[in-house]
């Protein structure tokens, strides 16, 4: 069985091709196999789970719909990631970048500003982004001059926007002013902005009659861009080469401290991006409960897509159907849907420590591989 | 309210919520010290709340509750070194990994509707309880937060005072140095792992048998990330990463009681804020220099 | 066991330390091949060899660091098998290593019982006990240190001092001291010759790893020679001159002099005036260093490795600060500025470490050829890399400089060593200059990429660049240099005409005597 997928893998897919998509597809199949052993154990018919999944994820054109839709968030969270480490920096921060951008447009989306319709899209999107840049740009900032680590200070940003996003729209009470951005109508209790104008959103593709925003066209070409700057600007050659080697990049003359804070910006503002989308084209308003784990997630996307933006398009993809197919899965099969991060987090352990993989199915390892040096240690030294 | 039994109260929520900070500290002081970044106290804290949960709703026996939640904070730390240590997995990677794994596994086992079998109760210290407020603040408590207490002295004399400490210091300042002198850098760096997941698991053990009594989906709720500010905070001290605990919880005690006095003006979340924004203030070395373990971050390669 | 214990007149002809055959292969390299040594009691013996000819891995595989593919260790005269370092301790072998083996955030006295504890009940470190222990063996060997002092604060001779006092801890009866005197100033080394000497006479055997071959005459009893991996002969110094060690040790004929004309120097390219400067844990490395360069000369500057050459270098290319004074280059004023400005202003940098600053491994040939200048036309026109125009120039150049690769577009760390630095000699040089500075050119290098490399450097001189070249090979600096300077802690103590100065002469201004 090994051998035959190995030998399958080897003999019909073009080999440079293979090489990227062998170990991320492997780790795939044996995190499913093994999420199957999990459900087993408790009395779960596996191929009714995945089954359903598939079927909740793809069975019709609104469940392609919803899986695109969901793919979005993805594909920017995983090119914020992919593009950091491309640096050798890493953003944790995803959450945090991504609450800021959301709140940020839903605060320009609300406001009444007498503009067209596209402008006042594109100012919103503008003002998610550059949230997330910020959000993103202060541990740069402070990476680049004091030599705090970009883990822990993203970290802490994640849970500083995370509750400054909720205290500008909280309800207040006990003394306690409300937030200056919750919805004025007193009969909404729920914590949250008023909903946008329509000019702020986001406009819907023709696709049948199934809801489909421009969100999906703006992540591929995010993803476009990233790929144009990363590999064939001289920028991207300084980024990248001080990802591979740091002291060679400043004999080089590549500003360390420039880099570093544009990076960390770009990656930020990639995530506030993700955040944007959804409140412009989906929600239709900021409520501080949304996309709990996303983060991590995008590691997970960005590192399973070999933190190339092809690969982080497929695999935000995959990690679309797994969310939109979640709660089939769980109505056809009963399976909780938090199976999928058991086999999400399995797909990270996998894709990481590929000798696992390599030993399963018996691989020969790869010739050199481009390795990117991380800063390591938590402050300057 | 009278001032002085809101100051009780206060002091008595400070102490509740920075146990299993202190705790988590200390899991992070543990694995750091030997060179591995450990950002996955939250989800070793997460899996022994919900084993320590499980255990009590199906057995009744609170110490074996606490001890199964031990050993299985253990446990994911020990993945955890297998990963980091074994397969040089970027350490950040494979705490991603765990802290995504803790949240599937509780989630899919969880059994919503469980029915507990109590939870570790407050042991009275007699005659000192009765001081005023001093009392009723330390010496009215329930057995993990003594222990917390406890382990904070005891890591810190086992840390600077013992031949395990100075071990596994070198191992973490300059873990060549130690491989020369005849020291297992493999072996030390994985026990000590282990033991920092089996103290995060005393945290989880916390949260579910002594302070909650029961389990919910991602109930950890961040505690696992802000025990790694409180030990950076902390300068990677036993010590240090206490008082930090002491004032992380504070911060939140304080915080839940401007929610409901009424009478104060800024906003609470602005002090929920302070733990974070404190801890990026301190990395950034705006006030004194935080110097970590020389070798943090990087798999041992012998020359 | 102790040192004392043992006699070093009855039994001085006894062997401590022998090994057998010893085969030791790394990926791509025979590191030791069928490797034979002896060791005396009592005596030291000098292991001398080019760098990589295989005398640390030897000394990896004695100390249990390595494990040997073949052969046989033998301590007084039983068969081992030498694990890890645990092993060879508790038999009595000690390592100092070149890099030392020092927790630099703790105490001396923590440093030495490390792994060795003393402990009362429960584990707990008694460290008055020892405090006093490492007090008394210092004063039994003459090794003076403070068992209470950090050992970050303290200087590098101290510091490995305290590396002998954790072998003698150990009682460790035979030694080894691998490149003790590379990071050493004269004086101290000096210093460390009476401490080995002492040593010997209180029985301890001691293997003394260099390559430096005045130090081997001055102190060696017996002396062994290895070369490319093979112990290759063993002789004694009163039967030995500097000459017959240097061809044992690199058996070949001595690197020829390239041909080269009398210098033309004409205007100052480089002036620098009082340059001090700090390195990373603010000590102070550069002291007032003031010197001219002019163009169509080369200068050259000897000196023992670590008296401030490579700070200077990182100071005058941009990648370090000046603390205080200035250098002009061309008449303008580069203090504080960064490496593409100097760059820029045509000044080239062939790194001291090519690997670490001088390439990118996992970028191709052809990149690695525009990396300094990649952001540039005619390699990026309107925001993008001219893959073409690249391609063309990385062409060119691979082809003018002899870089032997199988195609621009293979990784550059699959290059050999040689070819690596023919390409970062290619980037740098391949352009019009108006300074070139040259760290440790041919370091590691084989003898055809030697001489290449002294031909362009030559060559780049005669078309008129100024050229710094910063040595610690002394046969280097004087093929090529036209002036020298001699750097000592962090000063130029002396400057002479080449072609008046005599190696003894710059030997001693090397070890900072002046006349």
């Amino acid at each position: 069985m090994q051998r035959i997928t190995s030998v399958i893998l080897r003999r019909y897919i073009p080999a440079a091709f293979a090489r990227g998509l062998i170990i991320p597809i492997l780790a795939v199949f044996t995190a499913i196999v093994v999420g199957s052993i999990f459900m087993m154990i408790n009395n779960y018919d596996p191929l009714a789970a995945y089954g359903g999944m598939l079927d909740g994820a793809l069975g019709s054109k609104r469940a392609i719909a919803r899986t695109i839709l969901n793919s979005v968030p993805f594909v920017f969270g995983g090119l914020s990631v992919a593009f950091a480490f491309k640096g050798g920096l890493f953003n944790i921060g995803g959450e945090g970048q991504l609450f800021m951008g959301a709140v940020a447009a839903a605060w320009i989306g609300v406001t009444a500003l007498g503009i067209p319709p596209w402008l006042h899209v594109f100012l919103s999107l503008l003002a998610g982004c550059i949230a997330g840049a910020i959000w993103g740009g202060i541990p740069g900032a402070l990476k680049a001059f004091t030599g705090a680590h970009e883990v822990i200070t993203t970290i802490m940003f994640n849970f500083i926007g995370i509750v400054f996003a909720g205290w500008l729209v909280s309800k207040g009470g006990e003394g306690q002013k409300q937030g200056p951005l919750v919805d004025p109508d007193p009969m909404n209790i729920v914590p949250r902005t008023a909903e946008i104008a329509e000019s702020a959103r986001l406009p819907l593709l023709e696709w049948g009659r199934e809801p489909m925003h421009l969100g999906i066209i703006l992540a591929l070409v995010a993803a476009a861009l990233i790929w144009w700057l990363v590999w064939k600007t001289p920028f991207g050659f300084g980024l990248r080469m001080l990802g591979l080697n740091p002291s060679a990049a400043r004999y080089s003359g590549v500003s360390v401290v420039r880099n570093t804070v544009i990076t960390m910006a770009v990656a930020g503002g990639l995530a506030g991006l993700a955040g944007t989308v959804e409140t412009l084209g989906r929600n239709y308003y900021f409520a501080p409960n949304f996309n709990v784990g996303y983060g991590f997630d995008s590691i997970a996307i960005a590192l399973l897509g070999r933190n190339h933006p092809i690969g982080v398009v497929l695999s935000a993809l995959l990690f679309g159907v797994m969310d939109a197919g979640s709660t089939r899965m769980q109505l056809n099969a009963h399976v909780p849907s938090e199976i999928i991060k058991v086999v999400q987090a399995l797909i990270l352990a996998f894709v990481a420590a590929n000798e696992i993989i390599r030993y399963i199915y018996r691989l020969r390892a790869e010739g050199e591989e481009e390795e990117v040096v991380l800063s390591t240690g938590w402050g300057k030294r | 309210m009278d001032s002085s039994l809101v100051l009780i109260a206060v002091l008595r929520s400070t102490l509740r919520q920075s146990t299993p900070i202190t705790l988590g500290a200390l899991s992070g002081l543990f694995c750091e010290r030997v060179g591995v970044i450990n950002i996955a106290i939250e989800g070793m804290m997460l899996t022994a709340a919900y084993m320590g949960y499980m255990t009590n709703v199906l057995t009744g026996n609170l110490i074996l509750s606490v001890i199964v939640a031990v050993l299985s904070g253990g446990l994911m730390a020990l993945l955890h070194a297998w990963l980091s240590i074994h397969f040089k997995v970027v350490q950040i990677i494979s705490g991603t990994v765990i802290n995504i794994l803790a949240v599937g596994l509780t989630g899919y086992f969880y059994q919503p509707g469980a029915v507990t079998k109590g939870k570790l109760q407050s042991v009275t210290v007699p005659v000192l309880s009765d001081i005023p407020i001093i009392g009723d603040v330390f010496f009215n408590n329930g057995p993990l937060t003594y222990l917390a207490v406890a382990l904070v002295f005891v890591v810190n004399v086992v840390l600077f005072r013992t031949r395990w400490g100075l071990r596994m210091r070198a191992v973490g300042e300059h873990p060549s140095a130690a491989d020369t002198l005849g020291i297992n850098v493999i072996s030390t760096r994985y026990i000590n792992v282990v033991i920092g997941g089996m103290l995060a698991g005393l945290a989880g053990a916390y949260l579910t048998l002594e302070a909650v009594g029961s389990f919910e989906r991602l109930m950890t709720n961040g505690r696992g990330f802000i025990s790694l500010a409180a030990m950076i905070f902390g300068k990677w001290t036993p010590l240090g990463g206490w008082a930090a605990a002491l004032l992380f919880g504070a911060a939140n005690a304080v915080q839940t009681q401007i929610q409901f006095s009424g009478n104060v003006t800024i906003p609470h979340q602005f002090i929920g804020m302070l733990p974070y924004v404190l801890t990026v203030i301190v990395l950034a070395g705006f006030v004194g220099r935080a110097r970590p373990p020389a070798a943090i971050g990087r798999p041992y390669e012998p020359e | 066991m102790s040192p004392s214990n043992i006699s070093p007149t009855s039994q001085a002809s006894k062997l401590v330390l022998e090994t057998q055959g010893i085969t030791k292969r790394f990926p791509g390299v025979l590191a030791n091949d069928r490797v034979d040594l002896t060791l005396r009691r009592g005596e030291i013996l000098a292991l001398l060899g080019e760098n990589g000819a295989g005398k640390s891995t030897l000394m990896n595989v004695v100390y249990g660091l390595y494990q040997a593919d073949s052969g046989e260790v033998f301590v007084k005269g039983s068969p081992v098998r030498l694990q890890n370092p645990r092993d060879a301790i508790s038999l009595g072998v000690g390592m100092v290593h070149q890099h030392f083996q020092l927790v630099p955030v703790m105490t001396v006295a923590e440093n030495v019982i490390l792994g060795a504890e003393v402990t009362r009940t429960g584990g707990l470190i008694n460290h008055r006990a020892a405090a006093k222990q490492v007090a008394d063996l210092s004063r039994r060997y003459g090794l003076e240190v403070d068992p209470t002092a950090t050992v970050e604060d303290l200087p590098v001779g101290i510091q490995q001092r305290v590396e002998i006092i954790k072998a003698l801890y150990r009682h460790a009866d035979v030694l080894i001291l691998d490149e003790p005197t590379a990071v050493l100033t004269p004086h101290e080394s000096q210093e460390l010759f009476q401490i080995m000497r002492g040593l010997t006479s209180q029985g301890v055997s001691i293997i003394f790893i260099t390559h430096k071959l005045k130090e081997v005459l001055a102190v060696a009893d017996r002396i062994m020679v290895m070369r490319a991996g093979r112990m290759v002969g063993e002789t004694m110094p009163d039967e030995s001159t500097e000459k017959s060690l240097a061809s044992m040790m690199v058996g070949r004929d001595v690197l020829l002099q390239v041909e080269k004309m009398p210098a033309n120097p004409e205007k100052t390219v480089l002036s620098v005036d009082g340059l001090v400067c700090l390195d990373d844990r603010k000590h102070r490395v550069l002291n007032g260093v003031s010197f001219e360069v002019r163009s169509g000369e080369i200068l050259g500057i000897a000196g023992v490795q670590g008296n401030g050459q490579t700070e200077l270098v990182e100071v005058l290319t941009g990648l370090r600060f000046a603390a205080g004074g200035t250098f002009q280059f061309d008449g303008k004023s580069f203090r504080k500025s960064n490496p593409r400005r100097i760059n820029e202003a045509g000044a080239g940098h062939i790194p001291e470490n090519r690997q670490r600053y001088g390439m990118v491994l996992s970028y191709t040939v052809a990149e690695n050829m525009i990396l300094n200048r990649y952001y540039d036309a005619p390699f990026t026109r309107t925001m993008m890399l001219d893959q073409t125009a690249i391609e063309t120039y990385a062409s060119a150049l691979v082809e003018e400089f002899d870089v032997r690769t199988p195609s621009i577009h293979t990784p550059s760390g699959s290059l050999s060593g040689g070819n690596q630095q023919k390409l970062v000699v290619a980037r740098e040089v391949g352009r019009k200059l108006r300074l070139l500075v040259a760290a440790q050119p041919t370091r590691g290098l084989d003898v055809g990429s030697i001489e290449f490399i002294h031909r362009r450097i030559v060559d780049e001189r005669d078309a008129g660049v100024a050229v710094l070249l910063v040595s610690s090979e002394l046969d280097e600096i004087l093929f090529l240099a036209d002036r020298i300077a001699v750097m000592y802690k962090g000063k130029i103590i002396a400057t002479v005409a080449a072609d008046q100065a005599t190696r003894d002469e710059l030997g001693l201004l090397m070890a900072g005597i002046t006349t």
